[in-house]
């Protein structure tokens, strides 16, 4: 549909285009890259950088000259990011969203439990794919408010803090072990999550994702200062490693794992065993919620995604559904949070800032609300590619944010925007993202 | 008394520099429907670039009052120019091919475009924090009261209180104007209530919507020089914090409504000021928000807002 | 006083006698607006009651407040179950009439699950019965065989409903990709998989064809005789409402201006000049259209 009018654009107007784009690429570069303001006697100084505003200038000038004069030759191509993106990558994908994620399901699962087993799975695979898994864990919890429920939250990472600090406060308290506070994070952060979505569930679209973000905010804020309950900026120390069945995975100790085991003591035994509580963690959050997604409440909380109105009209009682979704995915959140703590041994509020909400929603929303295994793909892309560019260790961020953006217009309904109906009478069909509802809350 | 009369002003000038951020956000809110999470950090931007250009002027405490306000007024006028640029690239590279898609789309991106520009500005111009000393010194004293005990109370008004005080009013009063009665303004209107029908009827939309964002980008960039006058020190990191309170100012104030937007900056500025001066510096934030959360609560649509009907 | 009854010595009307919903002083202000105006009227059980009146007349606005959308500023909305049980609807929130007074509604534009399937869309209408079978998630999250069975009961309950609306053969697909007459037949379908004793439609037949509105004719007359459900319908088609109606309540600036049978209503010239607000030979044009249409429905 882009190329109804394939009229060719004149050169001359090819090449002032590129100029426009120099001219406001000297305008951004000018005064951020140009002058560079540097400590100096008595104040600030500047330090003049105009080789590199040549050099970045030059490069969008000529950057730009060259898409105009292949990509963007033509009238109709000229929109930079959706017509183009989709044309190029945007429908195979979706079509056979389906089928796909079939085949992904069983043999990134297979990958999954035999990963510590597999030749190149070092400490780093390990520990890579242990803060993958977690964010997977995260990303399916804030999908059943966010793609199923269709509320936007955006201060998720409240419930994995509440979740975190009641792991680490009842352990180091009350001395009690990581697989009892573990349900008891999880009832807490849906607590929470009940008490906040009580009254803020009336709210509808934006004002809810403002006030879930203040939220988030506040609970970083009251963690960072309430000195005698949580250590404040310091966090907490001392969070005890989760034990198997009483054994722990200490060097020394009465009752070790490799002493049981008749092992000699290898740190990986710790690691390895951690990998697989936050896999089952996580394949039990997907059971849950795929479970869910059958029973009525997950088909009440579809609706409501689709239509509020409609879903009181059949008698459905939208705060509780609301309530529900919050809940369910701030137990989520809470479990993996207390993961989160006994991983790290330590605990700060820094761990919970609102770039981590972003992150999740970001994972959520890149992988195609409501799709689990889009979720999967999307943490792996993004976790992954955000320890690719370790190197690039202050470029890091920037990459990172630049990737977002893109990854965005070229798919803005996410790499797997189709639904899977949830009852099926004959025959199992995919529903296209556009017919899908986008949600209010 | 004397103590609560400062923090008033005190509260006012803080106010006014949340509510010219808080118009920004309102503005496009109201024409787009979308939280431009990025506008924060322009704010940030803005201040950035009005700091490069008062040290590329050589502007110090010691310049005389009127070569001082001159170019300080130039200052304004280069960092709005150039601000300007940044809301626009903004809104052409991440929301503009995202239009009418799906609606969390454009907030993902938005939330991209702030790690981008945070990140842009720490490699740019480095990570430390940015002190600026104080152009301003002195004020007029506008109480001065002895205390029981014989120590004496003052309640100051600063040359940088009244400097602020004084443009975000003029400010206010020329953008109401221009969206009041300029045919810019009757366009963004009509995109607010319909972008089709305008579009239809001959507005330019995707011009509209772009010089809303200047207009929001511009005024970022005041509030940043007068951020940056007010504290003298800022960083890559300030455009979060102040975009989160200024967005709060806006949903409070009644998103879509301008004088909402500078009410909602008003209230937000007072009510952290006061929270400060009277209970706890650390707990500010939170004050902030709970009052955001429970006027929410009670009133949905904020203060000034138009209250959305539901329609069955 | 006697004048009236002497002059119409007709014994009281089926409606007041046993009804399922009784509407009295009904009155809805917004700020100075008053859409409806002491408006009191009954639904008799079993019967098909049709609301009518010109546009802006307050026909939606009552079906908002019977149906808990909108509070009424005044009035009283009583249902009557057949089991005796009786509701104060303006005292309930909206999905309690929904769930325990039994009443259902469909909406003028159609409020479908457009992104869910015809299936689901009757699914998640059953909501409340399988909410408790599910025990309330818990079992259902555990995989108790009784919600299963109750799920397959559910499914069965549905079927014979798409069967009903011939949409069987389209169980699978999205609500949103079904042509307009067959969304509107799926709405009325939802609304009855609530098991509701009162029916609220509001313009059934708007955008549907000659075919469709005599099709929707058979299935109203299928859910009054064959579930036992009293329908309310708004309506602007005549050719429905004259057909249908057993009894038919004209509005008129949020007041009520005639109440009675069908064919009283169409003779009374109140109501012909209210509602068609024009000269007398346009009214006949009118009415011989409406003729027309229900001898083209006849014939088919």
């Amino acid at each position: 549909m882009a190329t109804t009018s394939p009229s060719r654009r004149p050169a001359a107007e090819l090449v002032k285009d590129a100029a426009y784009s120099a001219l406001i690429a000297l305008a951004l570069a000018a005064p951020i890259i140009g002058l560079q303001t540097v400590t100096a006697r008595g104040g600030l100084g500047l330090n003049a950088r105009w080789d590199d505003v040549f050099l970045i200038v030059l490069a969008v000038f000529a950057g730009r000259l060259l898409l105009n004069f292949t990509i963007w030759r033509h009238q109709g191509a000229r929109p930079i990011g959706q017509k183009w993106f989709q044309r190029a990558g945007g429908r195979p994908f979706a079509r056979h969203g389906h089928t796909l994620s079939k085949i992904i399901g069983p043999l990134a699962l297979a990958v999954a439990l035999l990963l510590p087993a597999l030749p190149f799975s070092d400490r780093y695979v390990m520990d890579l794919s242990i803060m993958v898994l977690t964010y997977i864990m995260l990303g399916w919890g804030l999908n059943i408010v966010v793609g199923l429920a269709g509320l936007l939250d955006l201060g998720y990472v409240a419930f994995y803090a509440i979740g975190a600090y009641s792991f680490a406060l009842l352990a180091t308290h009350f001395d009690l072990g990581f697989w009892i506070c573990l349900p008891l994070a999880g009832i807490l952060a849906a607590f929470w999550g009940v008490i906040l979505g009580f009254p803020v569930l009336r709210l509808r679209g934006d004002y809810l994702a403002i006030v879930t973000l203040a939220f988030g905010e506040i609970i970083r804020v009251v963690l960072l200062n309430w000195y005698e309950f949580t250590g404040g900026p310091n966090g907490i120390l001392g969070i005890p490693d989760p034990t198997l069945f009483g054994l722990e995975f200490a060097r020394r100790g009465d009752n070790t794992f490799h002493e049981f085991f008749g092992l000699s003591y290898s740190s990986m035994h710790k690691i390895i065993f951690l990998y697989y509580i936050i896999l089952c963690l996580a394949l039990i959050t997907n059971f849950v919620t795929l479970r869910l997604r059958r029973l009525p409440v997950g088909r009440a909380w579809e609706a409501l995604r689709e239509d509020e109105i409609a879903c009181r009209s059949l008698g459905i009682n939208t705060t509780n559904t609301k309530l529900t979704a919050f809940a369910i995915g701030a137990m989520f959140g809470g479990f993996a949070g207390s993961f989160f703590a006994t991983r790290q041994g330590f605990i700060s509020p820094e761990s919970f800032t609102f770039i981590e909400s972003a992150l999740i929603l970001a994972i959520v929303v890149l992988g195609g609300l409501g799709s689990q295994v889009g979720v999967v793909i999307a943490a792996i892309v993004m976790m992954g590619g955000f320890e690719y560019f370790r190197e690039f260790e202050q470029y890091r961020m920037l990459i990172f944010g630049l990737a977002m953006v893109f990854i965005m217009v070229w798919r803005p309904r996410g790499l797997i925007s189709t639904r899977s109906p949830s009852v099926i009478l004959k025959e199992r069909k995919a529903i296209g993202a556009d017919l899908v509802g986008q949600g209010h809350g | 008394m004397e103590y609560f009369v400062q923090q008033l002003i005190n509260g006012l000038t803080l106010g006014s520099i949340y509510g010219l951020i808080a118009i920004g956000y309102t503005m496009v809110y109201g024409i787009i429907g979308m939280i431009n999470f990025a506008h924060g950090d322009i704010f940030m931007v803005g201040s950035f670039i009005a700091l490069i250009a008062i040290i590329a002027f050589g502007l110090t405490a010691g310049s005389s009052l009127a070569v001082l306000i001159l170019a300080l007024i130039l200052v304004l006028l280069i960092a709005m120019a150039l601000t300007s640029v940044y809301g626009w690239t903004v809104e052409r590279l991440a929301y503009r091919p995202l239009r009418g898609s799906f609606r969390l789309a454009p907030l993902i991106t938005a939330i991209g475009m702030s790690i981008v520009l945070q990140n842009f500005v720490q490699i740019a111009q480095g990570a430390r924090v940015k002190p600026l000393q104080p152009l301003f010194s002195g004020g007029f004293t506008l109480m001065e009261l002895e205390g029981p005990t014989g120590a004496v109370f003052r309640v100051n008004l600063s040359f940088a209180q009244i400097l602020i005080i004084v443009t975000t009013v003029v400010l206010m009063t020329v953008f109401t104007l221009i969206i009041a009665k300029t045919s810019l303004g009757r366009s963004q209107r009509a995109c607010e209530q319909d972008r089709k029908m305008a579009a239809l009827l001959g507005v330019n939309v995707d011009r509209t919507i772009s010089l809303t964002f200047v207009m929001g980008a511009a005024l970022a960039a005041v509030a940043g020089l007068m951020y940056l006058l007010y504290y003298g020190v800022i960083d890559f990191y300030i455009g979060f914090i102040a975009g989160v309170k200024a967005f709060t100012a806006a949903v409070l104030g009644g998103i879509g409504s301008l004088p909402g937007a500078m009410l909602g900056g008003l209230l937000i500025g007072l009510i952290e000021t006061f929270w400060s001066a009277y209970f706890s510096i650390e707990y500010k934030d939170v004050a902030a928000f709970s009052i955001l959360a429970i006027v929410l609560i009670f009133l949905p649509s904020g203060i000034l807002g138009r209250p959305e009907v539901e329609k069955v | 006083m006697s004048e009236t009854a002497i002059a119409a010595p007709s014994p009281t009307p089926r409606w007041e006698a046993d009804p399922v919903l009784d509407v009295e002083h009904l009155t809805m202000r917004f700020g100075g607006l008053v859409a409806v105006d002491d408006l009191s009227f009954a639904v008799g059980r079993g019967d098909i009651t049709a609301i009518i009146g010109p546009n802006g007349a307050g026909k939606t606005t009552v079906f908002n407040c019977i149906t808990g959308f909108y509070k009424p500023t005044e009035g009283r909305l009583t249902m009557r179950r057949a089991e005796g049980e009786e509701f104060l609807l303006e005292r309930m929130p909206d999905f309690q009439i929904a769930a325990r007074a039994k009443v259902a509604r469909t909406f003028q534009n159609i409020r479908l699950f457009g992104g869910m399937t015809v299936l689901e869309n009757l699914m998640v209408a059953q909501h409340n019965p399988l909410m408790k079978a599910s025990y309330f998630t818990f079992g259902g999250v555990l995989g108790l065989s009784h919600y299963r069975r109750s799920e397959k009961e559910a499914i069965g309950f549905a079927t014979s409903w798409l069967e009903q609306i011939r949409l069987i053969d389209r169980a699978d697909d999205p609500a949103a990709d079904l042509p307009y007459g067959a969304q509107r037949r799926l709405e009325i379908a939802r609304a009855m998989c609530t098991r509701p004793e009162i029916l609220c439609l509001d313009e059934p037949a708007a955008g549907l064809n000659p075919r469709e509105s005599a099709e929707l004719n058979d299935l109203l007359r299928l859910i009054r005789d064959e579930y036992q459900t009293s329908v309310l319908l708004i309506e602007h088609d005549m050719s429905v409402v004259m057909e249908i109606s057993d009894h038919v309540v004209v509005l008129d600036y949020g007041k009520k201006i005639a109440d009675g049978p069908a064919d009283v209503i169409r003779n009374d010239p109140a109501v012909i000049a209210a509602y068609l607000g024009v000269e007398d030979d346009e009214v006949e044009a009118a009415e011989e259209e409406v003729e027309e249409i229900k001898e083209e429905a006849e014939r088919r």
